[in-house]
């Protein structure tokens, strides 16, 4: 009898590399190999380029690429994926490393606008500073998704809604009332929340994938009735003259009864930045501090259990919807409250700044950083928001190192950066964290 | 008339589900005593299961009704409550047959979301939480010490702060149990508690409802196949077979009794025109 020979690992990845080429070819050769251009000149004509040399190139990527991945990551035995995860810090060390780093992050986060001024001076210093206020910005609208996805399981595209929602709400009540950023900030968060509300009761009777879609729908909605609603928001035009926030009544602006004027130092713009560096900082170190303390409370163990087991919860006596919707509003409404920040900081605002692939990137922050990790969505944050604008010369290239560093980190850590999960109570001190294959993901 | 008759804490009337063409239960009608261990038994598709998830509101049933009656003298119609309700008010508690726990957390903070109502009341719906009154503080260390009491009883203090993942079969459980009670259940519904345990656990799950019904004027309800336990610890059997009730008494009546032996093992040949004819066909 002859027995069924095992294709060897080369053999099978090589056939395996080929038809993955062979695909790219068949898409590669429409879609990349001809190019539909205006022609320049008096005629305008279309013609078509042909780039042959580019689909020769992605083919022979893809074939090397999944030559790669099958012979060292999918089909060995031992796939290096293993051994790349024992470099890095097993689950205890994590943790300890994660407690030390906390302070350490804080104080640098405290300290930046300073060192940056001491090296660079005011004129250096500010498009760091512009871009930390970018960073911090997205950390606190990761924090707020990560009330919905990483603690309550609920996928939400649409999170961008609750952030127009907040900006055009500032923006508006300023336009039309002639509110004041700090009058408007509560209302923002409260107006998110509440649309957080209104869009969590049809939808939160719907689950994964489902959820999923109806979310990022209401999305494009809001963006479409700010867009198409001239009269009242401005349509494309946008919202332009928001007002800048106060420092207690001490307006940012040269001459008497300026910042500067009232404390004695030389006028400067850089200010205001520093000022709207330390507003972003203290919401976003609010959000973590009420999110860290509902964890530790009935509310946000009934949101994990929701996440873990909602029949079991439903038996346990827990109203589902309510906590659901409780989430989805608090989640709501953080992103509100970053968005009437966004507002204030840029003075104009339009339907463009809230695109599906703003809820793409926050919720990218989550899932990278590891889903219901607070530390996490800090890292990822300035590794993609940070390394994106740092890496803006290389424009062309920095979607491709986007799009390499999110399968590396998918084959290299599949469930986050940080996706230990510590225990909200614990009777002894030395409890571990929660391994991460244990924690569910959430069915919506 | 028997004791479960005379002060039912549960009473089944009449109930019927259908799912489209297939009547799982059919016009059934039993009492849970108050105070009693009732099993429910039958072969399997027998429609036990149903029968609990009509009881805790997972189903609506077609017809028919449960009334709970608490030892308050409050009562409750279970097949209009949505199911959190008959948890949290009708006091009705339930473990699932494929287990149901919070795997990605720890066994501590399994018991602690069982005892969410009370807590979300003591922390103002989380408002006097968040500030840290001292109410919700208070609660929430009574709420350990609750916990810890069931963890003591079950034999899951030393691995409180493991996940419940981590726990084998048998811890899971009683685990299952243990949160159950957490709820502060009147009556407390276990969907085979036995199955899978070797007999020393078997023995323990035994000694642990005894423990229930004696010290925590817990009533029970249990789906089981294992007829040690059954015939051990039960005071009521009630039979199920295709949704109908074929028996209902003590243990040694349900034992002796033909429809259940016939139910059980088949007949011999020779008996079915004489069953069949007791039966009614």
């Amino acid at each position: 009898m002859e027995t069924v020979k095992k294709p060897s690992l080369l053999e099978s990845s090589v056939k395996d590399a080929g038809m993955g080429a062979f695909v790219t070819f068949a898409l590669a050769l429409v879609m990349v190999g001809m190019k539909v251009d205006v022609a320049s000149g008096l005629g305008a004509e279309l013609f078509i380029e042909y780039r042959w040399t580019a689909v020769a190139i992605a083919v022979v990527t893809v074939f090397v690429g999944r030559l790669l991945l099958n012979l060292f990551f999918w089909k060995p035995d031992n796939p290096l994926a293993v051994n790349l995860s024992g470099l890095m810090p097993s689950g205890d060390s994590a943790t300890q490393i994660g407690k030390a780093l906390k302070p350490v992050l804080l104080i640098i986060a405290i300290a930046l606008p300073f060192a940056l001024m001491f090296w660079l001076g005011a004129r250096g210093s500010r498009q760091y500073i512009d871009l930390a206020i970018l960073v911090t910005t997205y950390i606190m609208l990761g924090w707020g998704l990560n009330i919905v996805v990483g603690l309550a399981g609920l996928l939400d595209l649409g999170y961008v809604a609750f952030y127009a929602v907040g900006a055009y709400s500032y923006a508006l009540l300023a336009e039309y009332f002639g509110f004041s950023f700090w009058i408007c900030l509560p209302l923002a968060g409260i107006l998110a929340a509440f649309w957080g509300i209104i869009l969590g009761f049809p939808v939160l009777r719907l689950r994964g994938d489902y959820l999923a879609i109806v979310t990022l729908a209401f999305g494009e909605i809001i963006r479409i009735v700010l867009l198409n609603w001239y009269q009242f928001t401005g349509g494309p035009d946008g919202i332009s003259g928001i007002p800048r926030p106060s420092f207690f009544g001490l307006e940012f602006k040269r001459g008497d009864g300026g910042f500067a004027d009232f404390f004695g130092l030389d006028y400067s713009s850089i200010h205001r930045i520093i000022f709207l560096y330390y507003l972003i900082l203290i919401m976003a170190l609010v959000t973590n501090i009420v999110t860290m303390r509902l964890r530790r409370m009935p509310i946000g163990r009934a949101w994990e259990a929701l996440r873990e087991d909602e029949i079991a919860c439903r038996s346990l006596g827990i109203n589902t919807t309510n906590t659901k919707l409780t989430a989805f509003a608090l989640g709501a409404m953080f992103g509100g409250f970053a968005g009437s920040f966004f507002a204030t900081r840029q003075g104009f605002i339009s339907p463009e700044s809230f695109t599906f692939i703003e809820s793409a990137v926050i919720l990218a922050i989550v899932v990278l950083g590891g889903l219901g990790s607070q530390i996490g969505v800090v890292i990822a944050s300035v590794v993609m928001i940070g390394g994106f604008e740092f890496f803006r010369e290389f424009e062309e290239y920095r979607m491709l190192v986007f799009g390499m560093l999110m399968v590396f980190i998918m084959v290299w850590k599949p469930r986050g950066l940080v996706s230990t999960r510590a225990p909200s109570v614990t009777l002894s001190k030395d409890a571990k964290g929660i391994s991460a294959d244990l924690v569910q993901e959430g069915h919506g | 008339m028997t004791q479960w008759n005379d002060n039912p804490v549960l009473t089944v009337e009449h109930l019927t589900m259908r799912f489209g063409g297939l009547t799982a239960i059919d016009d059934l009608s039993f009492n849970v005593g108050r105070g009693d261990i009732t099993a429910l038994i039958g072969p399997n598709g027998a429609g036990k299961t149903t029968v609990f998830n009509c009881a805790t509101g997972f189903y609506k049933p077609t017809e028919g009704r449960l009334v709970m009656r608490r030892s308050n003298g409050e009562k409750f119609l279970l097949e209009r409550l949505p199911d959190f309700k008959i948890s949290a008010h009708a006091k009705v508690a339930r473990t699932f047959q494929n287990i149901r726990l919070f795997g990605g957390m720890t066994i501590l903070e399994n018991l602690m979301v069982a005892q969410h109502n009370p807590l979300m009341v003591a922390s103002n719906w989380t408002l006097g939480g968040l500030l840290g009154l001292t109410g919700y503080r208070h609660a929430n260390r009574d709420a350990i010490d609750h916990a810890k009491y069931w963890l003591e009883k079950t034999n899951l203090l030393d691995r409180a702060d493991l996940p419940a993942a981590e726990l084998p079969y048998g811890d899971q459980r009683r685990l299952e149990i243990a949160r159950a009670m957490c709820t502060g259940p009147e009556i407390l519904c276990l969907d085979e508690p036995a199955a899978g345990l070797n007999p020393k656990e078997s023995l323990e799950l035994n000694e642990l409802l005894m423990y229930i019904r004696k010290e925590h004027d817990t009533s029970v309800l249990l789906i089981e196949h294992d007829m040690s336990v059954v015939m051990e610890i039960s005071d009521h059997v009630v039979v199920l077979d295709y949704g109908v009730k074929i028996s209902d008494g003590t243990p040694d009546e349900v034992k002796n009794d033909p429809h259940v032996i016939a139910a059980y093992l088949g007949v011999d040949d020779d008996e079915v025109d004489e069953i069949e004819e007791e039966v009614g066909l």
